[in-house]
C-alpha cells in the first residue's frame, strides 16, 4: 500500500485490536515512512484514534483491549515484553486534542521530561529548554518569561509547549491526536506550519477530522472505515483522484 | 447526510445546465452562421453576431459560480474537477462562439455579391464539425469517454476536408484572379471551421479528464 519511496519508520502488520467484543481495528498493514507527516482521516468510530493510540501502547491502559499483529518501530517490536513502556512513550511523543500542560511554569513543562529521564546540569537543561521551545516555535515569545506558569498562555501557545515538552525528551515520532481541534483559525495554522517544519527531525502521525488540513498539510493520508485501512495514497493523490470510490465519497461529503 | 451537500449539489447541477445550454447555442451558431454563408444573408449574420453576447454572459456566469464553489465548499477529487472542467469546456465553447461570429463577418464582408462556386464542402465540413459539438457535449452528459474519443476521431475528417478546400480554392484563385479576394475569405472560413473542430475536441480531452482524473492528448 505504500507509495513513496522513503524509508519506513513504522511497519504494522495485520494488527488486529479488540475492545471486548467489538472489533476495532481489522488487519490493518501499513508502512509510515520516516521524517514525513501521515495523516488518518476517516468518520468517527472508524478506529484512526485508536490505531494512533496503539503506536505508543496507550491503549495498554484501556481494560478489556486485546490486540494481535506486529508493530515495529526502526525494527524493533513495541509491544515485545522486553519492552519498557516509559522509554517507549519517550521516543514516540503524543500531543492531544486539548493542550495539557502541567500547572507549572514555562521552562519546568518543557524541563519535566529531561529531569525524568536523569538530566539534572542546570546549563543542559537551559540548552534544552530554549532548542526545544525554538523548534516549537515558541521562543520568542516566552523567552522574557520562562518562570510564568505554563497556563497563562493562550490555548495556541499551550499547544506548542506541549510540542516542546515532546520534543525535549528527544523522540523519532510525535503523535497528533486532533491536536488543532480546540484552537482558532490563526493558532490552527501556526501549528500546521510548525508540523511542516518538524517533519524534518520527526515523523509525524497525526489523527485529523478536517480533511482540509490532512490535504493542506501531510504527505501521506490513510483513509479509515469501520476499522479497515480503505486507501493509503500520497495526499496530492488521495484528494485529487482516489483509487477507492468510498474514499472519494468521504472527501466529498457524501457521507461521515 | 445530503444536507450538507446541498449548497454544493445545486452549484454543480447549475454549472452542468449552463455548458448543456452553451453547447446548445455554439451548435445553432455554426449551422446558422453556414447557412447565412450559402445564401449570402447579412441580415442573419448580423443577427448572430448580436446574439454571441448573451454567450460571453453564461460563460461568466460559469466563472462567478465556480469561484463561488471552490471558496466557500472547497470541492475535493471529482467535485473539483467537475468545475475546473466547466471552466475549460466554457472557454472553448465561448471561442467557438466567436469563431461561428468570424463566419458571420465575412457573410456581411460578402453581402451583394454572388458566390463564385456553390458551396458543398464547406457545409459539410460544417455538418460534421456540429455533429461533433454534439457529441461532445453529449460525452459530457453522460461522461462517456468512448464517445469522447470517438467524436474526436472525426477532426481527421475535418482536418482532410479542410486540405480539399484550400486546393479547390486555391485552383479558382489561378484560374482568375478576380475570384482572389472572396476566395481569400472563403478559405478564412474552412479555418474557422477546423478550429472550430480542435475546440470540440479540447471539449473531449475535458470529458476524460473528468471522468478519469488524467489528461489525454485527443488531438494527436
Amino acid at each position: 500500500m505504500q507509495t513513496t519511496a522513503a524509508q519506513t519508520l513504522i511497519d504494522i502488520r495485520k494488527l488486529n485490536l479488540y475492545y471486548g467484543n467489538f472489533h476495532a481495528l481489522k488487519s490493518v498493514t501499513m508502512d509510515i515512512p520516516e521524517k514525513a507527516i501521515t495523516a488518518f482521516i476517516g468518520p468517527s468510530g472508524c478506529g484512526k484514534s485508536t490505531l494512533l493510540r496503539t503506536l505508543n501502547r496507550m491503549n495498554d491502559m484501556i481494560p478489556g483491549t486485546r490486540i494481535d499483529g506486529t508493530i515495529t518501530i526502526g525494527g524493533a517490536d513495541i509491544y515485545s515484553k522486553e519492552v519498557d513502556v516509559e522509554t517507549l512513550r519517550k521516543k514516540v511523543g503524543m500531543v492531544f486534542q486539548q493542550p495539557n500542560p502541567f500547572p507549572k511554569s514555562i521552562y519546568d513543562n518543557v524541563a519535566y521530561g529531561p529531569r525524568l529521564h536523569g538530566t539534572h546540569s542546570k546549563s543542559k537543561l537551559d540548552e534544552l529548554v530554549e532548542t526545544s521551545l525554538r523548534q516549537a516555535a515558541l521562543w520568542d515569545e516566552v523567552k522574557d518569561h520562562l518562570k510564568r506558569s505554563a497556563l497563562s498562555l493562550s490555548g495556541g501557545q499551550q499547544q506548542r509547549l506541549c510540542i516542546a515538552r515532546a520534543i525535549a525528551v528527544g523522540p523519532d515520532v510525535l503523535l497528533m491526536d486532533e491536536a488543532t481541534s480546540a484552537l482558532d483559525p490563526i493558532s490552527t495554522l501556526k501549528i500546521e506550519e510548525l508540523a511542516q517544519e518538524l517533519k524534518d527531525k520527526y515523523t509525524i502521525v497525526m489523527v485529523t477530522h478536517n480533511m482540509h488540513q490532512a490535504a493542506r498539510v501531510s504527505n501521506q493520508t490513510v483513509f479509515f472505515l469501520n476499522g479497515e485501512v480503505v486507501e493509503f495514497s500520497d495526499t496530492e493523490k488521495l484528494f485529487s483522484n482516489p483509487r477507492d470510490q468510498r474514499t472519494e465519497d468521504y472527501i466529498s461529503g457524501r457521507f461521515g | 447526510m445530503m444536507t450538507k451537500r446541498r449548497e454544493l449539489d445545486h452549484g454543480l447541477e447549475e454549472l452542468n445546465e449552463l455548458i448543456i445550454d452553451m453547447g446548445r447555442r455554439v451548435e445553432t451558431a455554426l449551422k446558422q452562421s453556414i447557412e447565412a454563408l450559402e445564401k449570402v444573408d447579412a441580415e442573419s449574420a448580423t443577427r448572430l453576431i448580436r446574439e454571441d453576447k448573451e454567450l460571453n454572459k453564461i460563460e461568466e456566469k460559469i466563472s462567478e459560480i465556480g469561484s463561488r464553489l471552490i471558496a466557500t465548499q472547497q470541492p475535493v477529487a471529482k467535485d473539483l474537477r467537475r468545475i475546473l472542467v466547466a471552466f475549460k469546456i466554457a472557454s472553448d465553447l465561448e471561442r467557438m462562439g466567436d469563431l461561428a461570429v468570424d463566419v458571420a463577418k465575412v457573410v456581411i464582408r460578402l453581402e451583394g455579391q454572388a458566390l463564385i462556386k456553390p458551396l458543398i464542402d464547406l457545409p459539410r465540413m460544417a455538418q460534421i464539425v456540429q455533429m461533433m459539438t454534439y457529441e461532445s457535449i453529449q460525452s459530457y452528459v453522460q461522461e462517456n469517454v468512448n464517445m469522447a474519443y470517438k467524436m474526436a476521431k472525426d477532426d481527421d475528417l475535418v482536418d482532410a476536408l479542410y486540405a480539399q478546400i484550400i486546393r479547390e480554392l486555391l485552383t479558382i484563385m489561378m484560374e482568375d484572379p478576380r475570384t482572389i479576394s472572396q476566395a481569400n475569405l472563403l478559405s478564412f472560413v474552412g479555418r474557422y471551421i477546423e478550429r472550430f473542430a480542435d475546440h470540440a475536441t479540447n471539449i473531449g480531452e475535458s470529458v476524460v479528464y473528468l471522468v478519469t482524473g488524467s489528461r489525454p492528448d485527443l488531438n494527436a
